[in-house]
């Protein structure tokens, strides 16, 4: 979501996602001893590392973002096959604490809830209450504007994507230890649905605008739409399709209420 | 000011001739390291069925090299191709002639053209993005109208597009591809509406001021592409002889890479035909050596994703540093 405040969109989070889920997913199969706070920082930096290298092709050597996404979206890809060559890591094959994290529950909610709650509570401060956030509004609302008064764009486009990495390698550890099994087919497609929750929550694609909370309830709304599907007996190869159709729909409302927020502004400004 | 006009146009088309130059030592070298390596590469044969594995993305990327150009980008090709097989394979399988599934494919392709510049246009959206949506869209489509089945059965005459040789020597995929560049070549360096497609990439805001209907041409060239695409998917699924709703999955890539590889300056405004066909003959022909070699295809699909990446560094490292001298 950050990315795309500044004006950017990064369509390699699924496969970082996947690269380090299969990354864990090995390492756990050849040392079922290792403790699951082990898994859960390696997959921290495996993302934080692809994420880095998306940070540098794109703010150092200043390839458009779209190409060095779609480049390394299938370059992570295909690493997979070549780390897991072509197998699939199955459940009896995780370890005990591997899996068992997941499902620790505090206060009858699951990891993963709280999980989601720190993280949104920390891109919350980090955007309304810092610097740094400030400066990433002001930076996707005009970046040519945000240069002249002082702001590096190549740091905060490499700190964006970083983050950005470094949440989605977690996600990869979480993902496979939720379904407990890790292939190289995992979170196919799951860059559209990220990107079509930022979308439905609000956060223009040309950048500048947007809350976590729009983006909160977005996720939350796509998740509901998901569950309800299957349960209406529609099948699910329209899945794909139906998120198409959010995405398209959701940026054409943006839009609209974008120019009607500009007309408004002029009306307020010049009261003739 | 005339001298300056001509002063820039001359240092640009230097600069062409170089791109395109390298690019045909590249080639060269391709061709000789290729040979060196295996045996089989320089076998006649060979060589011409080779073409078949490029041709139904170079076509394609023809019409994406146009979109490119006028700054924009088309990431739904793909889904294009998979959406207008699975309509090619449905007609089929109901029954209609030959003549109506062909029209209704290359309809298919027109209509969802026509749709992303639609939106591009009417909502003023970043063409990225809305392409994006209907990547996802145009794929989700073919699933549903496919689910996890299979068309196949097709008649005779598609198979024979697919496969067949045209004067029982040139494959027909190819055979078009070969007469659509020279199409292209001349519509875009040699009328009218190519030197606008330069304008509008140049420029977009100072060419609509200069009465350039910018709005008309992006739905031109969108709508264009979609056509190219359904064409591909005709010749790809007559080569297949059967459709499944994943087809094409990942060309968008492959194709941008092809249209970036041949010098195409992905901020649009530069670039020519010739480099975008030697660029896809070097990727065809590196492609054909690496499977020679035996390299599994997703070590290709990674290779392409480096040389796609480092082909715009090299271009924009180039350009910053020409800029700095000037």
């Amino acid at each position: 979501m950050l990315v795309i405040l500044i004006r950017a969109v990064d369509l390699s989070v699924a496969s970082i996602l996947a690269l380090s889920g299969m990354i864990v997913s090995l390492l756990s199969q050849s040392n079922p001893n290792l403790p699951v706070i082990v898994f859960i920082l390696l997959s921290c930096f495996i993302g934080t590392f692809l994420g880095l290298i998306n940070g540098i092709i794109i703010g150092i050597l200043k390839v458009p973002f779209i190409i060095t996404t779609l480049g390394t979206l299938s370059i992570y890809r295909g690493l997979i096959y070549f780390i897991s060559s072509g197998k699939q890591v199955y459940s009896h094959e995780f370890s005990e604490n591997f899996l068992s994290f997941v499902h620790l529950k505090f206060f009858n909610l699951p990891t993963m809830f709280w999980i989601a709650i720190i993280i949104f509570i920390f891109i919350f401060i980090l955007l309304n209450y810092t610097k740094f956030g400030r400066n990433l509004y002001a930076l996707g609302g005009n970046p040519q504007a945000a240069k002249y008064i002082g702001i590096n764009d190549v740091h905060y486009i490499l700190i964006v994507y970083t983050l950005l990495g470094a949440i989605a390698g977690l996600c990869g550890y979480l993902w496979v230890a939720k379904y407990s099994v890790a292939s190289s087919q995992i979170a196919i497609g799951f860059e559209l649905t990220v990107i079509s929750a930022c979308v439905v929550g609000g956060i223009s694609v040309m950048g500048g605008t947007g809350t976590v909370f729009g983006c909160t309830f977005g996720a939350l709304l796509i998740g509901l739409i998901r569950n309800i599907l299957p349960s209406v007996n529609i099948s699910q190869f329209w899945q794909l399709a139906i998120s198409g159709i959010i995405i398209l729909v959701a940026i054409i409302i943006n839009n609209k209420t974008d120019k009607i927020r500009e007309k408004n502004i002029l009306t307020k400004n010049n009261p003739i | 000011m005339k001298n300056i006009i001509s002063n820039y146009g001359g240092k640009y088309s230097t600069i062409f001739y170089k791109k395109e130059f390298i690019l045909f030592l590249v080639l060269i070298l391709i061709l000789i390291l290729n040979s060196n390596i295996s045996p089989y590469f320089f076998d006649l044969v060979n060589l011409i069925d080779s073409t078949f594995l490029f041709s139904e993305k170079a076509i394609v990327a023809l019409s994406m090299t146009l979109i490119i150009i006028s700054r924009q980008l088309d990431l739904s090709v793909a889904s294009i191709i998979a959406i207008s097989s699975c309509v090619l394979g449905y007609t089929n399988s109901i029954g209609l002639s030959t003549f109506s599934i062909i029209s209704l494919t290359l309809f298919c392709g027109i209509f969802c053209g026509a749709f992303n510049g639609w939106l591009i246009t009417h909502y003023a959206i970043p063409s990225i993005i809305v392409t994006i949506g209907t990547m996802s869209l145009f794929r989700g489509l073919s699933y549903v109208l496919l689910e996890d089945q299979y068309y196949s059965n097709f008649p005779n005459i598609i198979l024979e597009l697919g496969n067949g040789y045209f004067l029982n020597l040139i494959p027909y995929s190819f055979f078009i591809f070969i007469i659509l560049t020279f199409l292209f070549a001349f519509f875009l360096h040699k009328t009218i509406f190519g030197k606008k497609i330069f304008a509008i990439g140049n420029n977009p805001e100072a060419s609509k001021y200069s009465g350039i209907n910018v709005n008309k041409y992006t739905f031109i060239l969108f709508t264009l592409n979609g056509l190219f695409s359904s064409i591909a998917a005709l010749f790809l699924s007559g080569r297949l002889s059967s459709v499944r709703p994943n087809i094409a999955l990942g060309w968008e890539l492959e194709i941008i890479t092809m249209v970036v590889f041949g010098g195409v300056y992905i901020y649009g405004g530069s670039g020519s035909i010739l480099g975008v066909f030697l660029s896809i003959i070097i990727l065809g022909m590196l492609t054909f050596g690496l499977s020679l070699l035996n390299i599994p295809g997703v070590g290709i699909i990674i290779f392409t994703g480096l040389l796609l990446i480092l082909t715009i560094a090299l271009s924009t490292f180039i350009k910053n540093y020409s800029n700095k001298n000037v």
